[in-house]
C-alpha cells in the first residue's frame, strides 16, 4: 500500500474504502451541494402545482361528468410525477467533467458505480422529500388516501423510484457527452412518458389511438398503480404492474448511466 | 531503448497514443527513477498531457506498456490509483465545496477515517496555507489558493508519486515561486517522486533531477539539466538578426577557429564553442565584414531552453510569451 511518511510525522495508508463507503462519500457531498443549491429546487416544487391548480379548474366540472371519477384525487398523481421527473445532479456531473474534478474523482480508487449510485442516493433524498408537499396540497384540497398512512408512503416510494429511474437519462447524457445543453434535452422525453399517457383523463375516455400509444406507455401502469392507493385501497395487481413498468424503464435507463459512465471513467 | 530499473518509478515501453488518425504520442520510453523530479518538457501540443493522463490511468495507450509504482498502469489501475497524487492543468476542485469538504472527500475515497484525515490536513497546512478560508467556498479563492489545495488534495493520501501538470500556469511569479518551492520541500522532506510538466524551463532547470523533451509525440532529449546543457557546448553567442539567416552566413562563422557548431533559426544564430569570450570579436568582425545587420549579440552559457531549441526548432520562452500575451489581450477583451 502507499506509505509515505508525512511532514509531521503521520503515516496513512491509501486502500480502497468500500463500495457502500464510496457512496456514502459521494452522497454526501452532492446532498451539501443541494441544500447549498436550493434555489434550483424551487421550480420543480411550482411546476406541479401550477399544473394541478390549472388543471383542477380547467376540467374538474367537465371530468367529474365521468360516474365516479374525483378528479383532484386523480391528479394529484400526474402532481407527483412531475414534481419528481427529471430532478437529478446530473448538470454538476457536467459542471465536474468541464472543470476537471471528475478526472480528479476517477483517479481515486473510488469504486465506477459508486459515483453513480452515489447522485442517485442524493436525488432520492430530495425527490421523495419534494412529494411531501405535493402530498400536503392534496390534503388541503380534500384528497385523502384509501389506504392510510402505509399508502402514502408507498406513494412516495413508488413515485421516488420513478424519479430515480428516469434519471439515469440525463446522467447518461451527461457522462456521455459532457454537455449542459445536451442534458437539458433529456427533458424532451418528459413529453412522451408524462403526456402520451393518462394525464388529463382515464383511458376509457381517450381517442383509440392515444390509448393504444398509453398501453405501451410504462408511466400508465405506474400512474394506476398510485391512483389505486389514493382511491382504491391496496390493488396489489395494479401495484405490481406500476413497479415492473418502473423497473422495466430502469433497466433501459440505469444500463445506458452505468455504460456511459464506464466510457467516461475508462477512456478507451 | 532505455533500460530498465527495478529502482524505478515510472517506466513507459513503447507508449503510442493515437486519436483517429492522429498520432499525439508515438512509441515514447521513459523511465523516473524513485525519489527523483522529473521535469516533461515540450512545446504545446507534443504530447505532455497526453502521455501524464495515461500515466494516471485516464486514458488508455494505443500500444505499449506503462509500469507505474511496480504496477501495470493499464491491467492494475487500481493499484496504481492507490500510490500516486495528481494535479493537473487548470486546478480541478468543486467551486461548490469548502476546502475543508474537498479535503475530506478525497480521504474518504482513499479509504482514510476521520482522524487520519485531520492528521493530514494537520500535516498539510503549511503547505496548503489557506488559514480561515479552509471553511469558505472554493468558488471565493484566489488562483494561488486553489492550486495550493489541488495540490493539497493530491498529497492528502501520502502518495509515492505525485503528477503535476503544468501547475503554475495562469499564476502571478510570487504564487508561482511559492509552489514550486513546495514542490521542492514535498520531494526532499517526504522522498515523494514527481513527474511534472512545465513550461517554465528555468524552473525545471532548477528544480528537476532529470529532464525529458517531447517533441511531436517523440521523446527528442532525455537527461540531467547539466548533461542536456553541456552538449550543446560550454559557451553559446547569440546573435539575432536584422533578416534571415542566409546559408553563407553559417558557413562563413562554422569556417572560424574554435567554432563547435552553428545553428541557424529564423532571424537567430546560435554558435556553440568552448571559449566563448576569445570567439566573441571574431563573430561580430565576420558578421561586419559579410554586411549582415546584427540587432543584438549575447555570450552566455547555455540554458535548457538553449537545448529545447535544438532538439525541436523552436524556443518554448517564446512560445510561453506569446501565449502570456494572448491571455492578456483576452482579458482586456
Amino acid at each position: 500500500m502507499a506509505v509515505v511518511s508525512g511532514a509531521g510525522g503521520v503515516t496513512v495508508r491509501a486502500r480502497k474504502a468500500g463500495f457502500f463507503r464510496d457512496i456514502f462519500a459521494v452522497a454526501r457531498r452532492a446532498v451539501r451541494a443541494m441544500l447549498r443549491d436550493l434555489e434550483t429546487v424551487i421550480p420543480a416544487l411550482f411546476i406541479p402545482v401550477f399544473m394541478f391548480a390549472v388543471t383542477v379548474g380547467a376540467l374538474q366540472d367537465f371530468a367529474e361528468t365521468i360516474p365516479g371519477l374525483d378528479y383532484r384525487a386523480f391528479q394529484l398523481p400526474v402532481a407527483v410525477l412531475f414534481a419528481v421527473t427529471g430532478v437529478s445532479r446530473a448538470i454538476t456531473v457536467v459542471t465536474d467533467i468541464q472543470s476537471g474534478y471528475f478526472d480528479r474523482l476517477v483517479i481515486t480508487p473510488v469504486n465506477r458505480v459508486a459515483l453513480l449510485l452515489g447522485l442517485l442516493m442524493a436525488d432520492f433524498v430530495l425527490i421523495v422529500a419534494l412529494t411531501i408537499p405535493v402530498i400536503i396540497m392534496g390534503f388541503i384540497v380534500g384528497v385523502g388516501f384509501e389506504t392510510g398512512l402505509l399508502g402514502i408512503l408507498a406513494f412516495m416510494l413508488l413515485a421516488g423510484l420513478w424519479g430515480l429511474i428516469f434519471n439515469g437519462f440525463p446522467y447518461a447524457i451527461a457522462f456521455k457527452t459532457g454537455n449542459v445543453a445536451a442534458v437539458n434535452l433529456s427533458f424532451l422525453l418528459f413529453f412522451p412518458f408524462l403526456f402520451m399517457t393518462t394525464l388529463f383523463i382515464p383511458q376509457e375516455q381517450m381517442t383509440p389511438w392515444l390509448s393504444t400509444t398509453a398501453d405501451f406507455n410504462p408511466v400508465t401502469y405506474i400512474l394506476a398503480a398510485e391512483r389505486s392507493l389514493i382511491t382504491e385501497g391496496w390493488q396489489w395487481v395494479v401495484l405490481r404492474d406500476g413497479v415492473i413498468a418502473t423497473l422495466g424503464v430502469g433497466v433501459v435507463s440505469m444500463g445506458m448511466a452505468l455504460y456511459t459512465l464506464r466510457g467516461r471513467a475508462t477512456r478507451k | 531503448m532505455t533500460e530498465t530499473n527495478t529502482n524505478d518509478a515510472i517506466v513507459t515501453r513503447g507508449l503510442v497514443r493515437e486519436f483517429g488518425a492522429v498520432r499525439a504520442v508515438d512509441g515514447v520510453d521513459l523511465s523516473v527513477h524513485r525519489g527523483e523530479i522529473y521535469g516533461f518538457l515540450g512545446p504545446n501540443g507534443a504530447g505532455k498531457t497526453t502521455v501524464i493522463r495515461m500515466l494516471i490511468t485516464l486514458l488508455a495507450p494505443t500500444a505499449g506498456a506503462i509500469t507505474v509504482a511496480g504496477y501495470d498502469a493499464v491491467s492494475q489501475p487500481d493499484q496504481v490509483r492507490l500510490r500516486i497524487g495528481a494535479a493537473l492543468q487548470e486546478a480541478a476542485l468543486d467551486d461548490k465545496q469548502t476546502g475543508r469538504e474537498l479535503l475530506t472527500l478525497q480521504g474518504r475515497l482513499y479509504g482514510l477515517r476521520g482522524r487520519e484525515i485531520a492528521a493530514r490536513m494537520a500535516d498539510l497546512t503549511d503547505l496548503i496555507d489557506i488559514g480561515d478560508a479552509m471553511g469558505r467556498l472554493i468558488g471565493t479563492y484566489s488562483g494561488g489558493m486553489k492550486r495550493r489545495l489541488d495540490l493539497a488534495a493530491a498529497l492528502i493520501h501520502q502518495p509515492e508519486i505525485l503528477f503535476l501538470d503544468e501547475p503554475t500556469t495562469g499564476l502571478d511569479p510570487i504564487s508561482r515561486n511559492r509552489i514550486f518551492e513546495e514542490i521542492g520541500k514535498i520531494n526532499t522532506d517526504l522522498g515523494v517522486t514527481i513527474f511534472l510538466t512545465t513550461q517554465y524551463l528555468e524552473e525545471a532547470d532548477a528544480l528537476a533531477h532529470r529532464v525529458g523533451i517531447i517533441d511531436r509525440g517523440r521523446l527528442a532529449a532525455q537527461g540531467t539539466p547539466e548533461d542536456l546543457k553541456h552538449s550543446r557546448g560550454s559557451d553559446l553567442i547569440i546573435v539575432k538578426l536584422d533578416g534571415n539567416v542566409f546559408p553563407q552566413v553559417v558557413a562563413s562563422l562554422e569556417a572560424l577557429a574554435a567554432v563547435d557548431a552553428v545553428d541557424a533559426h529564423d532571424s537567430e544564430l546560435t554558435v556553440s564553442t568552448s571559449n566563448g569570450a576569445a570567439l566573441v570579436s571574431g563573430v561580430a568582425l565576420k558578421l561586419n565584414e559579410m554586411g549582415v545587420g546584427v540587432r543584438e549579440l549575447t555570450l552566455r552559457t547555455p540554458t535548457l531552453d538553449d537545448v529545447f531549441l535544438q532538439v525541436t526548432g523552436s524556443r518554448l520562452q517564446r512560445e510561453e510569451t506569446a501565449q502570456l500575451e494572448g491571455e492578456a489581450s483576452g482579458n482586456n477583451d
